[in-house]
């Protein structure tokens, strides 16, 4: 099925929420803001991903990609991130989008076919999300090259599943981020199934990470759901490549609790057992929760606080993102060219004659 | 200065760019010390060095996404894609991508990207190495197609794709990279996207061709001359926008229209420019618009490439039946 786990990866905080030696020393020299902050945005993306799923239900949003079970990953990940740096993520990553300060009334209009969604505000570098799977990694490389040639020091990070490991752009992208060296973090959630089709068909190799290998540069495999895992993991691999060292590849192995998108049935392809044991043990948000409680640093009430101030945040998100006033017919035309043409033009005024 | 060839031109064109514009990145398969297979790209690995002039891997998809990963860090990257034929690993990227990122972040990230592309026949080249598949890319939109058919024509308009701020799909009618000599200017001039150039002026027929069909065009206008029969030529140029204004005035004045191109019949250009023609000028027609084209079968191997690509005889055949409606 999803192959031996546990094999080469990387593991701070175990599942009763103990801290592994390697991570004890992490955790010392992180601060309680920090350490509070994971689980708080672990918390909030949960919440909202939970209110996607029922506004899908109500006719309210349209498909939805739900991310349940991969917080940490996305979490963890973004955490080590500065504003300067680009994020190319695919249509699951809310979660790293919103770390990264993409407004939630954005990613509520995204899910809404609005295009207004897909546009970050000025001082966040994330690019919408891509649906067609692994083509967002070579602009992830690109852009990371582009800062190499031009001496800046920002770095790429491009986000992916196991399935986009068989797309051919995978590979393209990991080959020329290797011949060119280029400051960019490959970072794959093998959440073990594209759609339906579990990772033992994608690839024959036991790991994503270990395809690194024939490009020469590193591959880490991570436990997914141990947040303060994944921070450290890419924060090594951005600081690498701020160095000058080249590219990372990082898997992240995880779950995703819920089906593909709310059009799909996971019940179809995944043993229930599978799907309990994810949910029951190995859930990232619920053994964060058990290392805070064991450190004292999980006060009941601030987290009664947090979570109401989640909904709040919430219903405000998505008051805002039903209010905005409907973009005319005509807007289809607004940003194709920096100058339309006299067709282009034509059709324009063409559309707006139709309101 | 001495006259240059097409070639010649378009590797001034790069010249000129590099020299001004520091974002400016050439990357491509052997355009580096190789100079490019045509020698486009000559001289300027070494003139600009590694990082501007860039030899990459074997990828056109990988060529491709990275120059728009680069667009949106805010370099300039002029890609080349070997041969047109060879392009198609990358009409995801085109598509998905390149063709929509504008429209996509709300102007936030134009890809603004050239992709240099030698196309079309008559150079005896191997399989695969002559297709002229400019229609799948201006059904696209998002993205402007042009082609020159001049050396003139081939720096100004590559200066003018690598200022644009939009992608642009450059084509290179191979035909005709050391076919026709003239004199360009020297530095940065361009040549607008979206007009087309008319080549003769001419009462009876207008003759609407692109690319490495523009020569042939107006050889046979020339014959039909003598025969009496006053044909204007027009050079497209740029594919996508089309300068409907230029073909519908001429159309007007000559009553009848011709389309000649080496792509397939089937959904060509050909069929858009009719359209346009029906749409502005249908009362001027005197006679159906007429279409000289390559054939609905795949582009042969260059043994039968002369009778699949339309020639001088064909096109003059047509115009006399076009007359005689």
């Amino acid at each position: 099925m999803l192959g031996q786990l546990e094999k080469d990866w990387i593991q701070y905080v175990s599942i009763e929420g103990q801290l592994t030696e390697a991570g004890a020393a992490i955790w010392e020299e992180m601060s309680d803001r920090d350490k509070k902050q994971f689980y708080q945005w672990m918390v909030y993306i949960r919440s909202f991903d939970r209110r996607a799923i029922l506004l899908q239900r109500q006719g309210r949003i349209g498909t939805y990609a739900p991310l349940e079970g991969q917080e940490a990953a996305q979490v963890g990940s973004a955490y080590a991130l500065t504003a300067q740096d680009f994020v190319f993520p695919s249509y699951r990553e809310h979660g790293v989008a919103l770390v990264q300060g993409m407004p939630l009334t954005q990613i509520f209009l995204y899910w809404m076919g609005r295009v207004e969604g897909c546009k970050a505000p000025t001082d966040v570098r994330v690019l919408p999300p891509a649906v067609p799977i692994a083509t967002q990694i070579p602009h992830a490389v690109g852009a990371a090259w582009a800062s190499k040639l031009k001496k800046e020091k920002e770095i790429a990070i491009a986000y992916f599943g196991d399935g986009a490991t068989s797309e051919g752009d995978f590979h393209e992208a990991c080959n020329f981020s290797g011949v060119f060296q280029v400051p960019v973090i490959l970072f794959c959630q093998n959440n073990g199934y594209a759609i339906s089709v579990p990772f033992s068909r994608q690839s024959a190799s036991e790991t994503v990470a270990e395809k690194a290998k024939a490009y020469n540069f590193p591959g880490y495999r991570v436990d997914g759901n141990d947040v303060l895992a994944v921070y450290d993991v890419t924060k090594r691999a951005i600081e690498r490549a701020r160095r000058g060292e080249g590219p990372t590849l990082i898997e992240a192995v995880t779950y995703r609790k819920g089906s593909h998108t709310t059009a799909d049935d996971a019940r179809r392809y995944r043993p229930q057992a599978e799907v309990d044991e994810w949910i029951k043990e190995r859930d990232p948000i619920a053994r964060y929760r058990k290392l805070l409680v064991l450190d004292g640093l999980l006060d009941e009430r601030e987290d009664e606080d947090w979570r109401k101030e989640c909904d709040e945040k919430i219903d405000q998100a998505i008051r805002e993102a039903e209010s905005l006033t409907p973009l005319p017919p005509e807007h289809v035309f607004t940003h194709l060219f920096a100058q339309l043409s006299k067709q282009e033009k034509a059709q324009q005024a063409e559309l707006r004659e139709e309101r | 200065m001495s006259p240059s060839t097409m070639v010649q031109a378009i590797q001034s064109g790069l010249y000129e760019a590099l020299a001004q514009h520091d974002e400016v990145i050439v990357l491509g398969e052997d355009v580096g010390k190789n100079g490019g297979v045509f020698r486009a790209t000559e001289g300027l690995w070494a003139q600009f060095g590694d990082e501007r002039v860039i030899d990459t891997p074997l990828s056109e998809a990988a060529i491709i996404g990275a120059s728009i990963g680069m667009a949106i860090n805010g370099l300039k990257p002029v890609a080349e894609i070997q041969f047109m034929g060879f392009i198609y690993p990358a009409m995801e990227q085109i598509v998905t991508h390149m063709a929509r990122l504008r429209t996509r972040t709300q102007g936030a990230y134009p890809a603004t990207v050239v992709v240099r592309v030698p196309y079309g026949g008559g150079i005896r080249a191997p399989e695969l190495h002559c297709d002229s598949t400019e229609s799948l890319f201006t059904h696209i939109p998002g993205i402007k197609v042009v082609t020159p058919s001049t050396p003139k024509d081939a720096k100004g308009l590559l200066l003018a794709a690598i200022r644009d701020p939009d992608p642009v799909l450059f084509l290179e009618p191979m035909q005709l990279y050391r076919s026709i000599k003239e004199e360009i200017p020297a530095g940065w001039y361009e040549i607008p996207i979206g007009e087309a150039r008319r080549v003769c002026e001419g009462d009876d027929l207008t003759l609407i061709s692109w690319g490495t069909m523009v020569p042939v065009t107006e050889a046979a206008a020339k014959q039909a001359l003598q025969l009496g029969i006053s044909c204007e030529v027009i050079d497209l140029r740029s594919l996508s926008p089309i300068d409907e204004e230029t073909i519908i005035q001429s159309v007007k004045k000559t009553g009848r229209a011709m389309i000649i191109h080496e792509a397939p019949k089937t959904a060509g250009l050909g069929a858009e420019i009719t359209s346009i023609i029906n749409e502005q000028a249908f009362l001027y027609l005197e006679a159906p618009v007429k279409r000289v084209t390559g054939y609905d079968a795949p582009v042969p191997m260059y043994a039968l490439e002369d009778t699949y690509r339309p020639h001088q005889e064909r096109v003059l055949k047509a115009i006399q039946e076009v007359m005689s409606f």
